[in-house]
Protein backbone atom coordinates (compact mmCIF):
# COMPACT_ATOMS: atom_id res chain seq x y z
CA UNK A 1 0.00 0.00 0.00
CA UNK A 2 2.86 2.25 1.07
CA UNK A 3 4.53 1.65 -2.40
CA UNK A 4 1.76 2.12 -4.11
CA UNK A 5 0.87 5.39 -2.86
CA UNK A 6 4.29 6.02 -3.68
CA UNK A 7 4.61 5.19 -6.46
CA UNK A 8 1.04 6.74 -7.40
CA UNK A 9 2.57 10.84 -5.87
CA UNK A 10 5.92 9.76 -8.06
CA UNK A 11 3.92 9.21 -11.32
CA UNK A 12 1.76 12.17 -10.78
CA UNK A 13 4.29 14.82 -9.55
CA UNK A 14 6.06 13.96 -13.29
CA UNK A 15 3.88 13.44 -15.66
CA UNK A 16 0.11 14.10 -16.12
CA UNK A 17 -0.43 10.82 -16.79
CA UNK A 18 -3.22 10.17 -13.91
CA UNK A 19 -5.39 12.80 -15.15
CA UNK A 20 -7.84 10.30 -16.34
CA UNK A 21 -8.90 8.21 -12.69
CA UNK A 22 -8.59 11.95 -11.05
CA UNK A 23 -11.06 13.31 -13.43
CA UNK A 24 -13.43 9.81 -12.57
CA UNK A 25 -12.41 10.24 -8.63
CA UNK A 26 -13.31 13.31 -9.03
CA UNK A 27 -16.87 13.11 -10.37
CA UNK A 28 -17.65 10.53 -7.08
CA UNK A 29 -16.56 13.52 -4.72
CA UNK A 30 -18.44 15.92 -6.51
CA UNK A 31 -21.52 16.02 -5.00
CA UNK A 32 -19.67 16.52 -1.55
CA UNK A 33 -18.75 19.55 -2.82
CA UNK A 34 -22.08 20.66 -3.80
CA UNK A 35 -23.03 19.45 -0.17
CA UNK A 36 -20.95 21.83 1.76
CA UNK A 37 -21.69 24.59 -0.47
CA UNK A 38 -25.43 24.27 -0.32
CA UNK A 39 -26.08 26.52 3.19
CA UNK A 40 -24.04 29.49 1.45
CA UNK A 41 -26.06 29.02 -1.46
CA UNK A 42 -29.20 28.65 0.44
CA UNK A 43 -29.13 31.55 2.62
CA UNK A 44 -28.27 33.79 -0.32
CA UNK A 45 -31.74 32.76 -2.02
CA UNK A 46 -33.43 32.69 1.24
CA UNK A 47 -32.18 36.55 1.20
CA UNK A 48 -33.58 36.81 -2.37
CA UNK A 49 -36.64 35.92 -1.27
CA UNK A 50 -36.97 37.77 1.93
CA UNK A 51 -35.38 41.23 0.29
CA UNK A 52 -38.09 43.78 -0.05
CA UNK A 53 -40.46 44.69 -2.98
CA UNK A 54 -38.84 48.75 -3.53
CA UNK A 55 -35.36 47.38 -2.64
CA UNK A 56 -35.24 44.76 -5.99
CA UNK A 57 -37.01 47.78 -7.52
CA UNK A 58 -34.06 49.89 -6.29
CA UNK A 59 -31.81 48.22 -7.39
CA UNK A 60 -33.03 47.46 -10.78
CA UNK A 61 -33.46 50.63 -11.27
CA UNK A 62 -29.55 51.01 -10.10
CA UNK A 63 -28.76 48.47 -12.31
CA UNK A 64 -30.63 49.59 -15.68
CA UNK A 65 -28.90 53.33 -15.20
CA UNK A 66 -25.71 51.54 -15.00
CA UNK A 67 -26.38 48.88 -18.21
CA UNK A 68 -27.17 52.24 -20.11
CA UNK A 69 -23.97 53.53 -19.46
CA UNK A 70 -22.10 51.24 -19.83
CA UNK A 71 -23.60 50.41 -23.18
CA UNK A 72 -22.61 53.76 -24.35
CA UNK A 73 -19.55 53.26 -23.45
CA UNK A 74 -18.90 50.31 -25.27
CA UNK A 75 -20.16 51.63 -28.51
CA UNK A 76 -17.62 54.33 -28.10
CA UNK A 77 -15.34 51.49 -27.53
CA UNK A 78 -16.40 49.32 -30.52
CA UNK A 79 -15.29 52.63 -32.58
CA UNK A 80 -12.11 52.77 -30.82
CA UNK A 81 -11.08 49.39 -30.91
CA UNK A 82 -11.85 49.50 -34.78
CA UNK A 83 -9.34 52.45 -34.90
CA UNK A 84 -6.85 51.22 -33.04
CA UNK A 85 -6.69 48.18 -35.19
CA UNK A 86 -6.42 50.25 -38.18
CA UNK A 87 -3.87 52.50 -37.12
CA UNK A 88 -1.90 49.62 -35.48
CA UNK A 89 -1.71 47.75 -39.11
CA UNK A 90 -0.65 51.33 -40.31
CA UNK A 91 2.21 50.45 -37.85
CA UNK A 92 2.78 47.10 -38.72
CA UNK A 93 1.70 45.77 -35.79
CA UNK A 94 -0.29 42.83 -35.21
CA UNK A 95 -3.13 43.01 -32.31
CA UNK A 96 -5.09 40.42 -30.54
CA UNK A 97 -8.43 39.99 -29.77
CA UNK A 98 -11.37 38.16 -29.87
CA UNK A 99 -12.33 36.57 -26.65
CA UNK A 100 -14.64 34.33 -25.55
CA UNK A 101 -16.24 34.00 -22.02
CA UNK A 102 -17.81 31.91 -19.91
CA UNK A 103 -19.88 32.39 -16.88
CA UNK A 104 -18.70 30.43 -13.93
CA UNK A 105 -19.98 30.21 -10.42
CA UNK A 106 -17.45 29.56 -7.08
CA UNK A 107 -18.34 26.87 -4.78
CA UNK A 108 -18.18 27.44 -1.53
CA UNK A 109 -15.29 25.34 -0.44
CA UNK A 110 -12.39 25.93 1.39
CA UNK A 111 -9.87 23.06 -0.30
CA UNK A 112 -6.49 23.87 2.34
CA UNK A 113 -5.54 26.01 5.06
CA UNK A 114 -2.65 28.66 3.36
CA UNK A 115 -3.73 28.44 -0.49
CA UNK A 116 -5.80 30.27 -2.30
CA UNK A 117 -7.53 27.96 -4.62
CA UNK A 118 -11.14 28.32 -4.95
CA UNK A 119 -13.51 25.07 -6.72
CA UNK A 120 -16.00 27.00 -10.20
CA UNK A 121 -18.87 24.64 -11.51
CA UNK A 122 -17.47 24.88 -14.89
CA UNK A 123 -15.19 22.12 -15.92
CA UNK A 124 -13.90 20.05 -18.64
CA UNK A 125 -17.28 19.50 -20.14
CA UNK A 126 -17.25 23.48 -21.07
CA UNK A 127 -13.96 22.97 -22.65
CA UNK A 128 -12.51 24.50 -19.54
CA UNK A 129 -8.91 24.11 -19.68
CA UNK A 130 -5.48 24.13 -17.44
CA UNK A 131 -3.85 28.00 -18.08
CA UNK A 132 -6.47 29.71 -18.79
CA UNK A 133 -7.37 33.16 -17.07
CA UNK A 134 -10.48 33.85 -14.82
CA UNK A 135 -11.51 37.49 -14.41
CA UNK A 136 -14.40 38.92 -12.27
CA UNK A 137 -16.18 42.15 -13.41
CA UNK A 138 -13.17 44.17 -11.92
CA UNK A 139 -10.47 42.34 -12.51
CA UNK A 140 -7.91 39.46 -13.17
CA UNK A 141 -9.05 36.68 -10.69
CA UNK A 142 -6.31 33.64 -11.40
CA UNK A 143 -6.00 31.41 -13.72
CA UNK A 144 -7.31 27.60 -14.00
CA UNK A 145 -4.60 24.81 -12.86
CA UNK A 146 -7.03 22.14 -12.96
CA UNK A 147 -9.62 21.23 -15.05
CA UNK A 148 -12.38 18.22 -13.65
CA UNK A 149 -15.01 17.05 -15.47
CA UNK A 150 -17.52 18.87 -13.71
CA UNK A 151 -15.30 21.63 -11.81
CA UNK A 152 -12.51 22.77 -11.84
CA UNK A 153 -9.65 24.12 -9.66
CA UNK A 154 -8.68 28.39 -10.01
CA UNK A 155 -5.46 29.67 -8.31
CA UNK A 156 -6.14 33.07 -6.98
CA UNK A 157 -3.60 35.98 -8.29
CA UNK A 158 -2.75 36.28 -4.03
CA UNK A 159 -1.62 32.53 -3.48
CA UNK A 160 2.10 32.85 -3.00
CA UNK A 161 3.09 30.48 -5.17
CA UNK A 162 1.27 32.74 -8.19
CA UNK A 163 3.09 35.26 -10.61
CA UNK A 164 1.32 37.78 -12.99
CA UNK A 165 3.84 39.60 -15.55
CA UNK A 166 2.14 43.23 -15.14
CA UNK A 167 2.70 46.41 -16.28
CA UNK A 168 2.19 50.10 -15.12
CA UNK A 169 -0.55 51.56 -17.02
CA UNK A 170 0.64 55.47 -16.97
CA UNK A 171 4.17 54.58 -18.28
CA UNK A 172 4.52 51.07 -19.67
CA UNK A 173 6.99 49.82 -16.58
CA UNK A 174 6.73 45.99 -17.02
CA UNK A 175 7.10 43.87 -13.71
CA UNK A 176 5.89 40.85 -12.27
CA UNK A 177 3.23 40.72 -9.31
CA UNK A 178 3.44 37.79 -6.73
CA UNK A 179 0.75 36.81 -4.19
CA UNK A 180 1.16 37.48 -0.92
CA UNK A 181 -0.89 34.79 0.58
CA UNK A 182 -3.45 37.89 1.64
CA UNK A 183 -6.41 38.48 -0.12
CA UNK A 184 -6.07 41.96 -0.35
CA UNK A 185 -2.25 42.37 -1.25
CA UNK A 186 0.00 41.70 -3.92
CA UNK A 187 4.21 42.03 -3.97
CA UNK A 188 6.02 43.64 -6.49
CA UNK A 189 9.62 42.55 -5.38
CA UNK A 190 11.47 43.05 -8.72
CA UNK A 191 11.41 47.29 -9.00
CA UNK A 192 14.84 49.14 -8.09
CA UNK A 193 14.28 52.34 -5.78
CA UNK A 194 14.62 54.75 -8.30
CA UNK A 195 11.62 53.12 -10.34
CA UNK A 196 8.62 55.64 -11.53
CA UNK A 197 5.98 54.11 -9.32
CA UNK A 198 3.43 55.81 -7.19
CA UNK A 199 0.93 54.89 -5.06
CA UNK A 200 -2.74 54.68 -7.16
CA UNK A 201 -0.79 53.78 -10.06
CA UNK A 202 -2.78 51.08 -12.09
CA UNK A 203 -1.31 47.80 -12.67
CA UNK A 204 -2.56 45.78 -15.89
CA UNK A 205 -1.68 42.42 -17.31
CA UNK A 206 1.36 42.82 -19.38
CA UNK A 207 0.52 39.89 -22.21
CA UNK A 208 4.09 38.84 -21.26
CA UNK A 209 3.90 35.04 -20.50
CA UNK A 210 0.94 33.84 -22.83
CA UNK A 211 -1.54 33.25 -20.09
CA UNK A 212 -3.30 36.21 -19.52
CA UNK A 213 -4.25 38.66 -22.51
CA UNK A 214 -2.87 42.33 -22.20
CA UNK A 215 -4.52 44.91 -21.06
CA UNK A 216 -6.68 43.87 -17.93
CA UNK A 217 -6.42 45.40 -14.76
CA UNK A 218 -5.06 43.56 -11.93
CA UNK A 219 -4.04 45.73 -9.02
CA UNK A 220 -3.69 49.44 -7.58
CA UNK A 221 -0.22 50.22 -6.37
CA UNK A 222 -0.93 50.49 -2.65
CA UNK A 223 2.50 51.38 -1.02
CA UNK A 224 5.90 52.43 -2.30
CA UNK A 225 9.20 52.24 0.63
CA UNK A 226 11.86 53.44 -0.83
CA UNK A 227 14.63 50.69 1.11
CA UNK A 228 18.59 52.32 0.79
CA UNK A 229 19.75 49.56 2.31
CA UNK A 230 18.14 47.36 -0.46
CA UNK A 231 18.35 46.73 -4.14
CA UNK A 232 14.91 46.79 -4.32
CA UNK A 233 12.30 48.36 -3.40
CA UNK A 234 9.06 47.71 -1.14
CA UNK A 235 6.12 47.64 -3.13
CA UNK A 236 2.05 46.53 -2.01
CA UNK A 237 -0.83 46.64 -4.33
CA UNK A 238 -3.97 45.48 -4.11
CA UNK A 239 -6.09 43.62 -6.12
CA UNK A 240 -8.93 45.49 -8.18
CA UNK A 241 -10.95 42.34 -8.65
CA UNK A 242 -13.12 41.47 -5.17
CA UNK A 243 -11.44 38.05 -4.83
CA UNK A 244 -13.13 37.51 -1.46
CA UNK A 245 -16.87 38.43 -2.39
CA UNK A 246 -17.49 37.84 -6.07
CA UNK A 247 -19.22 34.38 -6.78
CA UNK A 248 -19.88 34.76 -10.41
CA UNK A 249 -16.57 34.45 -12.23
CA UNK A 250 -15.58 34.81 -16.25
CA UNK A 251 -13.23 31.88 -17.85
CA UNK A 252 -11.75 33.60 -21.06
CA UNK A 253 -10.72 32.02 -23.71
CA UNK A 254 -8.37 33.91 -25.64
CA UNK A 255 -7.90 33.65 -29.49
CA UNK A 256 -4.35 32.44 -30.38
CA UNK A 257 -4.56 34.03 -33.64
CA UNK A 258 -3.81 37.49 -34.39
CA UNK A 259 -5.94 39.43 -36.43
CA UNK A 260 -3.88 40.21 -40.13
CA UNK A 261 -2.56 43.67 -40.80
CA UNK A 262 -4.33 44.26 -43.35
CA UNK A 263 -7.68 43.37 -42.78
CA UNK A 264 -10.99 44.40 -44.95
CA UNK A 265 -13.63 43.08 -42.41
CA UNK A 266 -13.34 43.75 -38.71
CA UNK A 267 -14.75 40.94 -36.46
CA UNK A 268 -15.36 42.43 -33.18
CA UNK A 269 -16.35 39.90 -30.50
CA UNK A 270 -17.15 41.40 -27.80
CA UNK A 271 -20.20 40.62 -25.45
CA UNK A 272 -21.66 43.16 -22.79
CA UNK A 273 -22.20 41.17 -19.67
CA UNK A 274 -25.40 42.07 -18.74
CA UNK A 275 -26.26 38.51 -16.80
CA UNK A 276 -26.25 40.08 -13.53
CA UNK A 277 -29.69 41.76 -13.96
CA UNK A 278 -31.63 38.86 -14.54
CA UNK A 279 -30.51 37.59 -11.13
CA UNK A 280 -32.15 40.23 -9.77
CA UNK A 281 -35.57 40.63 -11.27
CA UNK A 282 -36.26 36.80 -10.64
CA UNK B 1 -34.30 -2.80 10.33
CA UNK B 2 -31.29 -3.59 8.07
CA UNK B 3 -28.89 -6.01 9.58
CA UNK B 4 -26.30 -5.08 12.04
CA UNK B 5 -23.36 -5.61 9.56
CA UNK B 6 -25.31 -3.15 7.11
CA UNK B 7 -26.30 -0.65 9.66
CA UNK B 8 -22.62 -0.29 10.28
CA UNK B 9 -21.41 0.32 7.07
CA UNK B 10 -24.20 2.77 6.25
CA UNK B 11 -22.86 4.51 9.70
CA UNK B 12 -19.30 4.49 8.36
CA UNK B 13 -20.14 5.84 5.34
CA UNK B 14 -21.94 8.73 6.39
CA UNK B 15 -20.35 9.75 8.82
CA UNK B 16 -17.06 9.83 6.56
CA UNK B 17 -18.65 11.61 3.84
CA UNK B 18 -19.93 14.07 6.96
CA UNK B 19 -16.52 14.65 7.71
CA UNK B 20 -14.92 15.10 4.22
CA UNK B 21 -17.66 17.57 3.95
CA UNK B 22 -16.63 19.40 7.55
CA UNK B 23 -12.90 19.37 5.99
CA UNK B 24 -13.99 21.69 2.62
CA UNK B 25 -16.14 23.70 5.20
CA UNK B 26 -15.85 27.25 3.82
CA UNK B 27 -14.24 29.26 7.25
CA UNK B 28 -12.89 32.23 7.94
CA UNK B 29 -8.93 32.30 7.15
CA UNK B 30 -8.35 32.11 10.80
CA UNK B 31 -10.44 29.16 11.56
CA UNK B 32 -9.58 27.08 8.28
CA UNK B 33 -6.48 27.35 9.46
CA UNK B 34 -6.76 25.14 12.59
CA UNK B 35 -9.57 22.87 10.82
CA UNK B 36 -8.74 19.66 12.01
CA UNK B 37 -8.81 16.58 10.09
CA UNK B 38 -12.33 15.34 10.35
CA UNK B 39 -11.92 12.72 8.39
CA UNK B 40 -8.76 10.96 9.65
CA UNK B 41 -10.70 11.44 13.16
CA UNK B 42 -13.80 9.35 11.62
CA UNK B 43 -11.54 6.79 10.25
CA UNK B 44 -9.76 5.77 12.99
CA UNK B 45 -12.90 5.54 15.35
CA UNK B 46 -14.43 3.49 13.19
CA UNK B 47 -11.20 1.25 12.89
CA UNK B 48 -11.71 0.83 16.29
CA UNK B 49 -15.21 0.05 16.06
CA UNK B 50 -15.42 -2.44 13.91
CA UNK B 51 -11.85 -4.08 12.77
CA UNK B 52 -13.08 -6.60 11.28
CA UNK B 53 -15.15 -5.09 8.72
CA UNK B 54 -12.40 -2.39 7.78
CA UNK B 55 -8.79 -2.87 6.53
CA UNK B 56 -6.02 -0.64 5.13
CA UNK B 57 -7.12 -0.56 1.88
CA UNK B 58 -10.12 1.31 2.89
CA UNK B 59 -8.29 3.56 4.34
CA UNK B 60 -6.01 4.13 1.44
CA UNK B 61 -9.10 4.98 -0.81
CA UNK B 62 -10.45 7.19 1.63
CA UNK B 63 -7.21 8.72 1.54
CA UNK B 64 -7.47 9.01 -2.42
CA UNK B 65 -10.81 10.29 -2.11
CA UNK B 66 -9.37 12.85 0.24
CA UNK B 67 -6.67 14.02 -2.45
CA UNK B 68 -8.92 14.39 -5.13
CA UNK B 69 -11.46 16.64 -2.97
CA UNK B 70 -8.67 19.12 -1.75
CA UNK B 71 -6.87 19.12 -5.16
CA UNK B 72 -3.21 17.71 -3.58
CA UNK B 73 -0.92 14.90 -5.25
CA UNK B 74 -3.01 11.99 -5.71
CA UNK B 75 -1.36 9.36 -2.91
CA UNK B 76 -0.87 12.02 -0.34
CA UNK B 77 -3.52 11.32 2.15
CA UNK B 78 -3.93 8.28 0.81
CA UNK B 79 -0.53 7.05 2.35
CA UNK B 80 -0.82 8.82 5.64
CA UNK B 81 -4.57 7.23 6.11
CA UNK B 82 -3.20 3.67 5.21
CA UNK B 83 -0.12 4.10 7.37
CA UNK B 84 -2.30 5.28 10.78
CA UNK B 85 -5.22 2.57 9.93
CA UNK B 86 -2.60 -0.25 9.84
CA UNK B 87 -1.48 1.16 13.43
CA UNK B 88 -4.86 1.04 14.55
CA UNK B 89 -5.38 -2.54 13.27
CA UNK B 90 -2.48 -3.63 15.14
CA UNK B 91 -3.03 -1.87 18.61
CA UNK B 92 -7.12 -1.75 18.59
CA UNK B 93 -7.15 -4.38 21.61
CA UNK B 94 -5.17 -2.00 23.48
CA UNK B 95 -6.66 0.94 22.34
CA UNK B 96 -9.87 -0.04 22.78
CA UNK B 97 -9.55 -0.53 26.58
CA UNK B 98 -8.00 2.83 27.10
CA UNK B 99 -9.82 5.64 28.75
CA UNK B 100 -10.38 8.56 26.69
CA UNK B 101 -7.68 10.55 27.96
CA UNK B 102 -5.25 8.13 27.23
CA UNK B 103 -6.56 7.50 23.70
CA UNK B 104 -6.06 10.97 23.28
CA UNK B 105 -2.63 10.89 23.20
CA UNK B 106 -2.47 8.13 20.77
CA UNK B 107 -4.56 10.46 18.24
CA UNK B 108 -2.58 13.18 19.17
CA UNK B 109 0.62 11.04 17.61
CA UNK B 110 -1.62 9.97 14.40
CA UNK B 111 -2.65 13.39 13.81
CA UNK B 112 0.75 14.73 14.17
CA UNK B 113 1.99 11.66 11.88
CA UNK B 114 0.01 12.35 9.48
CA UNK B 115 0.35 16.01 9.06
CA UNK B 116 4.12 15.20 9.43
CA UNK B 117 3.90 12.99 6.29
CA UNK B 118 1.61 15.34 4.43
CA UNK B 119 3.96 18.56 5.02
CA UNK B 120 6.87 16.52 4.32
CA UNK B 121 5.30 15.39 0.84
CA UNK B 122 4.55 19.00 0.30
CA UNK B 123 7.70 20.02 1.02
CA UNK B 124 9.53 17.90 -1.52
CA UNK B 125 7.01 19.22 -4.41
CA UNK B 126 7.49 22.87 -3.56
CA UNK B 127 9.18 24.60 -1.00
CA UNK B 128 6.99 25.50 2.07
CA UNK B 129 7.44 27.38 5.07
CA UNK B 130 7.06 25.54 8.72
CA UNK B 131 5.33 27.19 10.99
CA UNK B 132 3.94 27.37 14.10
CA UNK B 133 0.32 27.41 12.14
CA UNK B 134 1.23 23.48 11.82
CA UNK B 135 0.80 22.76 15.23
CA UNK B 136 -2.49 24.19 15.36
CA UNK B 137 -5.07 21.41 14.08
CA UNK B 138 -3.10 18.06 15.19
CA UNK B 139 -3.66 19.76 18.74
CA UNK B 140 -7.44 20.96 18.22
CA UNK B 141 -7.66 17.45 16.79
CA UNK B 142 -6.73 16.03 19.74
CA UNK B 143 -9.02 18.56 21.93
CA UNK B 144 -11.67 17.14 19.74
CA UNK B 145 -11.27 12.98 19.90
CA UNK B 146 -13.45 13.06 22.69
CA UNK B 147 -16.52 14.86 21.51
CA UNK B 148 -15.69 12.97 18.02
CA UNK B 149 -15.45 9.42 20.05
CA UNK B 150 -18.47 10.08 21.44
CA UNK B 151 -20.77 11.36 18.51
CA UNK B 152 -19.93 8.49 16.49
CA UNK B 153 -20.18 6.06 19.58
CA UNK B 154 -23.75 7.38 20.03
CA UNK B 155 -24.27 7.06 16.11
CA UNK B 156 -23.06 3.80 15.84
CA UNK B 157 -25.38 2.65 19.29
CA UNK B 158 -28.05 4.63 17.30
CA UNK B 159 -28.41 1.21 14.83
CA UNK B 160 -27.51 -1.07 17.69
CA UNK B 161 -24.12 -2.02 16.22
CA UNK B 162 -22.37 -4.82 17.64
Amino acid sequence: MVLVSIVLLAVEHRSSRLDGSRSILSILVYPIQLLVSLPVEMTEQMYETVVSYTELKKENKRLKEKQLIDSVKLLKFAALENENIRLRSLLENSFKLGEQVLVAELLSVNLVPYEHVVVVNKGSRFGVHKKQPVLDANGIVGQVIRSLPLSSEVMLITDTNHAIPVQVNRNGLRTIAIGSGLLNRLNLPFLPNNADILPGDLLVTSGLGGTFPQGYPVAVVDKFTVQPDQPFADIYATPKAKLDKSRELLIVWTDPTPVPLTLPEIKVETEPKVENSENVTE
Amino acid sequence: MLPNKQMSLLGYFVTIILAMGFKILPLPVMLSNINPDWVLLALIYWTLAIPEKLGVFNAWVVGLFVDVLTGRLLGQHALAYALICYACLKLHKRLRQYPVLQQSLFIFCSLLVSQMLIFWIENIKQPTEFTTAFWAPVFLGTLCWPVVYSALRYIRHLGHIG
